[in-house]
């Protein structure tokens, strides 16, 4: 079905529920309780969790797949935001064009970059994004000032033309739309002491994800994903069978930083602003982080881990003092004093710490990213299955090789 | 006049002479075989053809064209294929990935957008890397990592995703360099069924004296850059030059 094999069905499937279904499960504890904390099922977030997957997403095309690091994508991200604004003040309040020119206008950026970019590999290739990048951040804070408008950043006006939407709306800044469907229109279900929210911009921005987590799919099985793949593995054969492999690593560059700008112009969909700072070196970086804390080259992990460090971004950010105390009340006074003095700086303003931490955890003993964590814990539980079954056949047909 | 003629070609390395006025005509359908003591030139001449290296003199004609100048995959396109004397294949993709991806480059040219088919659909493209894969004794292998394999099989998957390109001429620089004695003849008897099958020019750059005479209808020998002799094989056993410059030092 779909022109997917079983296995990958299944994922999309699997990711499809999950994404749609979000806002119940990153709900699960009610909302008065003392975990409510780690509840992320608000709008606002589960809008970064897959605005961001498919920055990830995106990303990973490129190095996932050829093994170019590109320090720069948040260049196509920023590109993405400021097209859709440009849209929302001079055309109109709709999503839709606004998202398609910030493909369009990141694609073209991608484009020119990408051509200069790939003249080389490694650490170069890397610099010259990053080198890229930050000239980008640096011309939206000052010569383009009259596009991006500077420091303050590029935002509606309500004397903003708006031609499809006839000027004007009166004495408030109007708000982003599809077809009149508002994106901030939250409906709220409440079940007991639990309450959910379901947002309309959040079930678009998830649409979008699940289309082009599913094109990434059909990208990774195809011949194209192969020549990528051979890319990263062997540039020197690949030229000596024939393969120009300059146009593929461009292919995959531009596609994306479309992703990037995807993403950009889902950002400023939700939340009509766009800043120089979106498109600064940290945010490159964190794609960076994201791709290969998920796995890099997986088709999950890039998603898993936008998820993860944007919940730990704003979950654990939130931890403040006054929280750990009323977490440790029970404990008599010296204790609880000594445990909140010991998690402090882990949580709060500390959550880069724990972040780091785990970041290195994961490179150093799972390489492959939480993806291969996943993986080993599998293969742990159905190891054990198979040895109570006295399953050796079984065994045996998982040692054989899969094509 | 051959598919391949090299005519006058230079190359130095600084104040090396690598390649000394090399003159080389491979005649089609047949199996030319250089030979000559390490460090001869044997394969900067073989990169010379390929586009690796760019001769300081000289010309290189394939098939009436000129191929200097041209890059590598341009190169591979008008039909040339090369075995490494140190194996280059996809380490990090399957067997069967290896040899479908030169299929791919064969049918669809230097760069194709086929970005959304899927790879399973291409039944065609399947087939054909399968039957190369029995013609190497290596269709069990094909879901095994290009890294997993012994050197020996690494050498053979290398032929096979030369050999699927159904190339013109093919160069082979020490195809069983490192072999045990029961795959050289193997690698051997692939080759020679392959040119009763269809019509192939080889090149092949060989230390093993019985694959050279298994093989080879003309022999030349390298020295210091410079051909010395060029003739047939029997000739080449007794010549006198060659036992001096080389086979002195072999077994033959
Ligand atoms: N890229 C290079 N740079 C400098 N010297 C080289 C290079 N390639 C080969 N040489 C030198 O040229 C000579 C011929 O090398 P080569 O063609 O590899 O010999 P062989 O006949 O053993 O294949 C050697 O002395 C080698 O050191
Ligand atoms: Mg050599």
């Amino acid at each position: 079905m779909l022109g997917l094999n079983r296995k990958d069905l299944t994922l999309m499937m699997i990711v499809a529920a999950m994404t749609l279904l979000a806002p119940i499960i990153l709900n699960p504890f009610p909302s008065d309780s003392a975990m409510a904390q780690f509840n992320a099922g608000y709008p606002d977030l589960m809008q970064r969790f897959v605005i961001f997957g498919i920055f990830a997403i995106g990303f990973n095309i490129l190095f996932g797949l050829t093994g170019y690091l590109s320090f720069g994508h948040a260049a196509f991200l920023g590109v993405g935001s400021y097209s859709a604004v440009w849209m929302f003040k001079l055309l109109s309040m709709n999503v839709i064009p606004a998202i398609v020119l910030a493909v369009i206008i990141s694609g073209l950026f991608a484009l020119v970059i990408g051509y200069i970019s790939l003249r080389r590999s490694g650490i170069y290739f890397s610099i010259l994004t990053l080198a890229f990048a930050q000239m980008s951040f640096n011309l939206a804070y000052s010569v383009l000032t009259p596009i991006t408008n500077g420091e303050t950043g590029l935002q509606l006006a309500l004397d903003d033309p708006r031609v499809l939407d006839g000027g004007s709306s009166g004495g408030s800044l109007p708000v982003t739309q599809l077809f009149g469907l508002e994106m901030r229109a939250t409906t709220q279900l409440e079940i007991g002491a639990w309450s959910f929210d379901f947002n309309v911009g959040y079930y678009l921005c998830a649409a979008i994800m699940l289309a082009v987590f599913y094109l990434a799919i059909r990208i990774f099985r195809s011949p194209f994903g192969i020549m990528l793949r051979a890319v990263k593995s062997n540039q020197q054969r690949m030229n000596y069978t024939g393969l120009n492999s300059r146009p593929y690593t461009l292919a995959a560059f531009v596609i994306s930083g479309m992703y990037a700008g995807l993403a950009g112009g889902l950002m400023a969909s939700m939340d009509p602003l766009a800043g120089a700072e979106r498109m600064q070196w940290t945010a490159s970086g964190e794609v960076v982080l994201m791709t290969i804390l998920g796995g890099a080259g997986t088709l999950i992990g890039p998603v898993l881990g936008a998820g993860f460090i944007k919940y730990f971004e704003n979950i654990f950010s939130k931890i403040n003092d006054n929280v750990l105390h009323s977490w440790f009340a029970v404990m008599p006074d010296g204790i609880e004093d000594f445990l909140v003095t010991i998690v402090h700086p882990f949580v709060g303003k500390g959550w880069h710490l724990t972040l780091g931490l785990m970041f290195m955890a994961v490179v150093i003993f799972l390489p492959g990213g939480l993806v291969e964590g996943g993986q080993r814990i599998g293969r742990f539980v159905t190891g054990r299955r198979n040895k109570k079954a006295g399953g050796a056949e079984a065994e045996a047909a998982r040692k054989q090789p899969a094509e | 006049m051959g598919i391949l003629e090299v005519k006058g070609v230079n190359k130095r390395f600084g104040g090396l002479q690598a390649l000394g006025d090399v003159n080389l005509s491979v005649a089609e359908n047949t199996c030319h075989a250089i030979i000559g003591p390490n460090g001869a030139g044997k394969s900067t001449l073989l990169n010379c053809l390929v586009g690796k290296l760019i001769p300081d003199s000289g010309s290189v004609m394939f098939d009436g064209q000129s191929v200097l100048g041209r890059k590598p995959y341009e190169i591979n396109q008008m039909g040339i294929s090369r075995v490494f004397q140190t194996p280059e294949i996809f380490a990090d993709l399957s067997v069967l990935e290896n040899v479908m991806i030169p299929c791919f480059a064969k049918r669809d040219g230097a760069f194709r957008m086929h970005a959304v088919e899927s790879v399973e659909s291409e039944a065609g493209i399947r087939e054909e890397a399968l039957a190369m894969l029995e013609d190497v004794n290596m269709a069990d292998k094909k879901g095994m990592l290009g890294s997993s394999l012994s050197r020996g099989d690494k050498r053979r998957l290398e032929m096979a995703m030369c050999l699927v390109q159904r190339p013109k001429l093919l160069l082979l620089d020490e195809p069983t360099a490192g072999m045990a004695r029961a795959d050289t003849n193997n690698t051997i008897e692939l080759l020679n069924t392959i040119r009763d099958k269809r019509n192939i020019t080889m090149c092949i750059i060989e230390h093993d004296m019985n694959v050279v005479f298994s093989l080879a209808e003309r022999i030349t020998v390298l020295a210091q850059g410079t051909p010395l002799v060029e003739d047939t094989p029997d000739n080449i056993k007794g010549h006198p030059k060659v036992r001096e410059a080389y086979l002195g030092e072999a077994q033959v």
